[in-house]
């Protein structure tokens, strides 16, 4: 569900060190950041690897790693959370074809689900 | 028997619209109570950011209270989740999701409901373990039976073992209204059909599905029928579905004390074609419920691959048929823009 609502339009941006998105948590719910799992994101077809990606809510930075153990901060509902690939040298300007999964472990279910989303985002030059 | 059976709204129900901003919790208070739906039941973790680890503000639960009493609603349920998976390869120890459970006890005190919602995985010693915390607070706890899952399951039996056995009050159940899925949704063959089901395997299933086959000898036909990939799931969704008897609700009348309203479509002329709610509302009727039926709209996730849900027109649809089916002489009807104040906000 929310699949194709995942990737925020426009909101691709160049930043120190690599390029940054909003994403939102796929589901009818909020989550404890423990519980997801992993996040992968590709541009351009090219998978980052785990731990080259950073997740940021509320002014607090996490690596996936980390996130495995936070018990006291969550990703809600609707929230845009900023999703950072490092890459040294960013990405150039114009489009870019960005693909993002969040494989999330949800207690109810007898299957850890990953949800996907795909669009093409301009960076400003 | 009579009845004094009253219309509420989930606010899971307006998942699509919230989820993007479109509409703020008064916008969702304010349009269910519109259409004379004045229960409201939300899921904690949706509509209360931080909700549970993390906490929730109180200037956010006193804005709940303002905006309950501006419209002259009730609040209903809080439905809670509780993550016994959080922690990474291990379940959560029983004491801790006696005490989790607690926690939303305590949460539901403080928004003013009467139930708590709980999953129907969790099990029936944790609810007992908490029950009599719950009877001081004065809530209960509900658990939703829900498919695949349904009044007969030997699971579900025994939790009701358990509820007899524990003596408390404050345990019952909250059925969901899926499970009583007389045909295959259109919705749900549409989607398939979109993702590449072939239309004789998506027509076979439907039939399939009216004439009560057997979820297995189903997905055996279709893949002797060629189906693979979307084909094979279309056939599985049998597993999880099934058309059971709303009948069967009148055993437990006791310990029911609400209902989800579940719905995937509602026609232009206010039919739920998969799901039989004038048989529904007869029995609940019959076993003179007295307690919400609350909307809960879940066609959103059929249909958004091709078209933005119009979740509110959904619900204004099931609340029409639901005044009709219990009686009430005016229709519901829809006065402000739903999305007012998320207008105003922007």
């Amino acid at each position: 569900m929310m699949d194709n609502k995942m990737i925020v339009e426009d909101s691709l941006e160049q930043i120190d060190g690599g390029f940054a998105f909003l994403g939102r948590l796929p589901y009818y719910r909020g989550l404890g950041l423990s519980m997801i799992e992993d996040i992968a994101v590709s541009v351009d077809g090219e998978k980052l690897a785990r731990e080259d990606i950073r997740f940021a809510v509320r002014g607090k930075t996490y690596s996936l790693d980390q996130m495995e153990t936070v018990y006291d901060d969550r990703w809600n509902f609707g929230e845009k959370a900023k999703i950072i690939g490092l890459k040294p040298g960013g990405l150039s300007a114009g489009k870019h074809r960005l693909e993002f999964a969040v494989r999330m472990r949800v207690s109810y279910l007898p299957f850890v689900p990953t949800t996907k989303d795909a669009k093409d985002l301009a960076l400003a030059g | 028997m009579s009845h004094a059976i009253k219309r509420g709204v989930s606010l899971y129900s307006y998942q699509n619209e919230t989820f993007q901003g479109k509409m703020t919790l008064e916008d969702c208070i304010r349009t269910s109570a519109e259409l004379g739906a004045k229960g409201i039941e939300i899921i904690g973790e949706q509509t209360f950011w931080g909700w549970p680890e993390a906490g929730v503000a109180q200037a956010d639960v006193d804005h709940w209270h303002q905006m309950i009493a501006k419209y002259d609603c009730t609040a209903v349920s809080h439905d809670f989740m509780l993550d016994y998976k959080r922690y990474k390869g291990r379940e959560m120890p029983f004491d801790e999701q006696v005490a989790s459970v607690k926690n939303d006890i305590d949460f539901g005190a403080r928004l003013g409901v009467k139930f708590i919602r709980a999953l129907v995985s969790i099990a029936p010693e944790v609810l007992v373990a908490a029950a009599p915390y719950a009877e001081e607070k004065g809530i209960k706890i509900l658990i939703e039976v829900h498919a695949p899952l349904h009044f007969d399951h030997p699971w579900i039996i025994r939790h009701a073992e358990a509820f007899e056995k524990s003596g408390s009050d404050a345990l019952g159940f909250l059925p969901d209204m899926g499970m009583f899925l007389f045909a295959f949704p259109p919705v749900w063959k549409e989607k398939f059909l979109r993702i590449g089901v072939p239309q004789t395997i998506a027509d076979y299933i439907v039939k399939a599905y009216e004439d009560r086959v057997l979820s297995e000898y189903v997905i055996l036909n279709v893949q002797n029928m060629g189906g693979t990939g979307p084909a094979i799931g279309m056939a599985e969704t049998l597993r999880h579905n099934a058309a059971f008897e709303p009948k069967r609700m009148l055993d437990y009348m006791h310990r029911i004390h609400n209902i989800h309203g579940k719905f995937y479509q509602m026609d232009a002329d206010y039919v739920e074609p998969s799901i039989p709610y004038d048989t529904i509302v007869a029995v609940l009727k019959q076993g003179g419920y007295h307690g919400y039926i609350c909307s809960e709209y879940e066609g959103n996730r059929w249909v958004e691959d091709f078209q933005e849900p119009d979740s509110v027109e959904q619900v204004r649809r099931q609340q029409v048929m639901l005044a009709r089916l219990l009686g009430e002489t005016e229709v519901p009807t829809i006065t402000t823009s739903p999305t007012l104040n998320a207008s105003l906000a922007a």
